[in-house]
């Protein structure tokens, strides 16, 4: 077994230096009968080469982005990653280290820390972020909460251009918190009255910008109207890319800004694992859930990096902590920082200005399509289209035609007949006119 | 699992002489590396992209007016910045790492490359699921090596991490007490706990009931049957337990949980003490997280990310969240969203959006593929036997808080062997630090005083123990003779940094970089 290091001779010296006979005499205390005497009935071990080729099997049955014109966001995005990131993040290093708890020996983890919450405050147009969380759905839920620790209130507005699968995050930690969720309708066009909504009991306004379906418009108003009546504006931003070309939530009021970092340096994987970004203002810090990296000194007073503010956290406050969160997103997190560096803002601009000049291209090739129009009036790189007939079922013959042409609404918010002939379609970087002449034309045969 | 700030001194401590007394401050290979912020600049990139295609924006008038103000570094420059960062963090490939409660194990690089195959890694959560019916079998094929394994019903492979699981864990028992109609509100949690259990049944509005622990480390059913009443939810367990012991009277804790209309909630943190050898589910619990990234060698990345699969009991299978895979004929089908659910199901709603960490799936499944039932067995075994091996070798130097006997995976030592030696727990994990070891998990568990947890894993062999504990014997020898106290108070004197001030820390916090103000600006 190429991973175990002791043999057996090992084994037996090992046994006679504890003094037992055998190894199950260090299983004493499990109770009779409950000790196993075989292995479980599962295969044998496997070579490398076994195994490569059982999960090749499994891997060869999908079919990967990067092998046909793909549209696909909805709130993961397919973006190109400099080769450097991922040799970088896989550096023994960075890969097989533990949570800097031993600040003289993680000053690595924690310098790349402390400069991911710089670069996430300054796109986000904040204060202060965390060392990360999950991902962009469990960083909301947890804004939420903090919103209501905040505020002392106890209610939630989320506007209907909230990813549906975010929206029922937030629900399904709210009911069981005995908290309540008063949620908007979908809103494709991005023109709900949110700020009629507000009241005198809501805690927090959950707005997404650019929204689950593409659309953007101006937080200022409703960052106004929330706290006229002594609320909060979190701002969800679930392409982080957008930022590097459209005002930041910061810089429009917002009190938190949650999001879904994966657009920087991290692939598509199935959906996970990605990483969460928070963000908030400074008078907020001690409400915020999660790891916080800060500086400080040494014993000769050379600048270094330490986890801080852990009297908010499980492992200090337990049952009075913000939150349960222990295991974060950290590796993710340094894929985000190491990518975001090589870019700067220069590079990040360029990037914004790419996919929103590509999403304009796809746009316009689309409504010229009989039987498809564009519904999305402001957009940065992704869009919601009307297509002809029930979506889902367009999208899967255009997947049959090789194109890869974005997410039904009605995958997303099933049953609602308004919503079922929607598509989410995204365009990034990654797609050539070619791409988007393959789409226009499958779209044109199966419609 | 994370230390506690419990009876230690966070101020930086002694200095002594600098070590470094060099121009730069380097010292050979470790390098003084300046922030990104103070070496990069917003005119730099290391990406070269072509010019946007011409044509009008859409963007309804929201154009950032002003830059964001990031700093960029070319790629020579940003591989030197993150080597040189990278070069001062331990790492489990370059030492000894025996952390106990986390589960350093190596990190088989076959795993990395099989989460990063395109089929895998490249694939989106949301493309039509005709195309993505290897990643729902992946699934399918590892939810039942977990099965088999804990000899459980049913689980939900969502969760992000080990926390999370214990809320996907919980939100099933919460939801079928709600579906009985019953109202409790109270949850048991021994005092030896992982901070996240009582932090996971407040999160969810519970009252944290707390169990003491026996004088011998590990909970008496009779004390669980004092605690229960008719307003009790769940315990919260872990076994093997924080003091690295199993809990002898796991079954009829459970049994008299049961009794009392409770759920039995397990965290599954130390799994990697019994797999292969004891199946949870033959013991009577009804919820148990597993972290991927501790017993099925996901790397921890400095952190995470996790991955937290919980494992249920028939009563709890039912509740079990969005999104689950079920199978149709040769077909796989992620039911997604509430209007979807099939026959048997009232999930109690949903987690995170997608449907979990797929890139560690792939990474467990191929060290389960890898390992095999025979390996697995074998590497709980060697794990426990590592333990123990360290256990005899420092048992008469050091004290054991619940005298001699067999631990399971991790062996814990107090601090009373250091009475009136000057030397502290904190000190003694520092000047490990110096011989080149990652110390282990200090002050926790919080019921012992001065705790030292080490868990070695399997990972180790018996040349490596051998040092390791030649280096903790001799340490321990210095620690009692006194001779050389500033071995221990002024540790670590060898690292990248001294200790540092985490007091500073706390009160004046500086969080993020800030351009430095001049001070005529100040004023």
């Amino acid at each position: 077994m190429r991973f175990l290091p002791l043999t057996t001779e090992d084994r037996r010296d090992m046994l006679a230096r504890i003094g037992v006979a055998g190894i199950d005499d260090l299983f004493a205390d499990v109770p009779k009968g409950k000790l196993l005497a075989e292995p479980p009935n599962l295969p044998k071990a496997k070579g490398e080469l076994e195994v490569e080729r059982e999960l090749g099997r499994l891997a060869a049955r999908n079919t990967p982005a990067g092998s046909v014109p793909f549209f696909v966001g909805a709130g993961a995005y397919r973006h190109h990653v400099p080769a450097s990131v991922d040799h970088l993040i896989q550096r023994s290093e960075f890969l097989t280290s533990y949570t800097p708890y031993q600040p003289e020996i993680t000053q690595g983890t924690l310098q790349y820390l402390f400069e991911f919450q710089t670069q996430v405050a300054l796109l986000t147009g904040m204060d202060v972020a965390n060392a990360s969380m999950y991902d962009g759905s469990t960083a909301t839920a947890e804004a939420v909460l903090m919103a209501h620790r905040l505020t002392r209130r106890k209610k939630a507005v989320l506007s209907g251009g909230l990813h549906p699968q975010y929206r029922a995050v937030v629900d399904t930690l709210s009911s069981y918190s005995g908290a309540n969720v008063d949620a908007l309708d979908a809103d494709p066009k991005g023109i709900e009255d949110i700020v009629a909504r507000i009241d005198s009991e809501t805690s927090c306004v959950v707005v997404q910008y650019p929204s689950v379906y593409g659309s953007i418009r101006d937080l200022q108003p409703i960052a106004d109207a929330a706290h006229a009546k002594g609320a909060l504006l979190i701002a969800v931003v679930t392409e982080v890319v957008s930022l590097g070309l459209i005002k930041s939530p910061g810089e429009m009021g917002a009190d938190i800004v949650t999001a879904e970092g994966q657009s920087i340096g991290n692939g598509l994987i199935f959906g996970g694992p990605y990483v969460g970004l928070f963000a908030t203002r400074d008078k907020f810090v001690r409400q915020m859930p999660g790891r916080l990296a800060g500086e400080t000194v040494d014993a000769e007073g050379r600048r270094g990096f330490v986890l801080t503010l852990s009297t908010r956290e499980q492992h200090i406050r337990r049952e009075k902590a913000t939150s349960n969160i222990c295991t974060n997103s950290g590796l993710c997190a340094l894929a985000f920082t190491i990518h975001m560096t090589l870019l700067g803002d220069k590079g990040l601009t360029r990037l914004a200005r790419i996919n929103h000049a590509n999403a304009v291209a796809l746009a316009e090739k689309l409504d010229a399509v009989d039987g498809a129009e564009v519904v999305t009036p402001a957009f940065f790189n992704e869009f919601t289209l009307r297509v002809r007939g029930d979506a889902a079922k367009v999208i899967d013959k255009l997947a049959d035609k090789g194109v890869l042409g974005g997410v039904p609404v009605s995958r997303l918010v099933p049953g609602k007949a308004q919503l079922s002939d929607l598509i989410i379609v995204a365009s990034t970087e990654i797609n050539t006119d070619e791409d988007r002449a393959k789409y226009a034309q499958a779209l044109k045969e199966v419609l | 699992m994370a230390m506690n700030t419990q009876g230690r001194p966070p101020g930086p401590g002694a200095s002594g002489k600098s070590a470094t007394d060099t121009f730069t401050g380097n010292s050979g290979l470790d390098h003084e590396q300046p922030l990104l912020f103070e070496v990069g600049g917003t005119a730099k990139t290391g990406v070269d992209m072509p010019e946007p295609k011409a044509g009008k924006a859409r963007l309804g008038g929201l154009e950032r007016k002003a830059s964001v103000g990031l700093p960029g570094l070319t790629e020579p420059e940003a591989l030197r910045h993150y080597v040189r960062l990278s070069q001062r963090n331990y790492a489990i490939d370059a030492g000894v790492y025996p952390l106990g409660s986390c589960t350093m194990k190596h990190n088989a690089r076959l795993n990395e490359k099989m989460a990063r195959l395109p089929g895998f890694g490249d694939i989106h959560p949301l493309q039509p699921q005709k195309t993505v019916q290897g990643a729902i079998a992946l699934m399918e094929v590892l939810s039942g090596y977990l099965l088999e394994l804990t000899g459980m019903k049913a689980l939900t492979l969502s969760p992000k991490a080990g926390a999370h699981g214990e809320l996907a864990g919980m939100l099933c028992i919460k939801a079928a007490h709600e579906a009985k109609g019953s109202k409790r509100n109270i949850v048991l949690v021994p005092d030896s706990a992982h901070g996240t259990n009582p932090a996971t049944a407040a999160f969810m509005g519970y009252t944290v009931r707390s169990i003491p622990a026996r004088a011998d480390g590990t909970v008496a059913a009779e004390a669980v049957q004092a605690a229960l009443g008719p307003d009790v939810a769940a315990i919260m367990l872990t076994n093997p337990n924080t003091c690295g012991l199993f809990e002898p009277e796991v079954a009829e804790i459970a049994r008299v949980v049961h009794e009392a209309g409770a759920y039995f909630y397990c965290d599954g943190a130390n799994f990697n003490a019994i797999v292969g050898k004891v199946r949870p589910g033959d013991l009577g619990i009804d919820a148990m997280h597993i972290n991927l990234h501790k017993t099925f060698s996901t790397p921890h990345g400095g952190g995470g990310p996790g991955s937290g699969p919980v494992v249920l009991s028939d009563a709890l299978a039912p509740f079990a969240p969005l999104p689950y895979s079920i199978r149709e004929g040769d077909k796989f089908r992620l039911v997604e969203t509430e209007g979807e659910v099939t026959k048997g199901h009232t999930p109690f709603g949903r987690l995170t959006a997608f449907h979990g960490q797929m890139g560690m799936f792939v990474r467990a499944l191929t060290y389960m593929l890898s390992h095999g039932s025979d390996g697995m067995r074998q590497a709980s075994e060697d794990a426990v036997l590592n333990a123990n091996y360290i256990r005899a070798g420092l048992r008469d130097l050091m004290t054991q808080p619940f005298g001699d006997k067999p631990c399971m995976h991790e062996v814990l030592f107090d601090d009373a062997w250091l009475k009136d030696t000057g030397v502290t727990t904190l000190d003694f994990s520092k000047a490990m630090i110096d011989e080149g070891f990652h110390p282990m998990t200090m002050y926790f568990p919080l019921v012992v005083h001065g705790a030292m947890l080490i868990e070695p894993t399997e990972s180790e062999s018996k040349q490596s123990l051998d040092q390791f504990i030649g280096a903790l014997r001799f340490l321990a020898k210095e620690a009692k003779q006194g001779n050389d106290k500033s071995r221990f108070k002024e540790a670590p004197r060898l690292a990248p940094r001294r200790r540092l001030d985490e007091t500073k820390a706390a009160r004046e916090p500086r969080l993020r970089w800030r351009p430095a103000v001049s001070k005529e600006a100040a004023e």
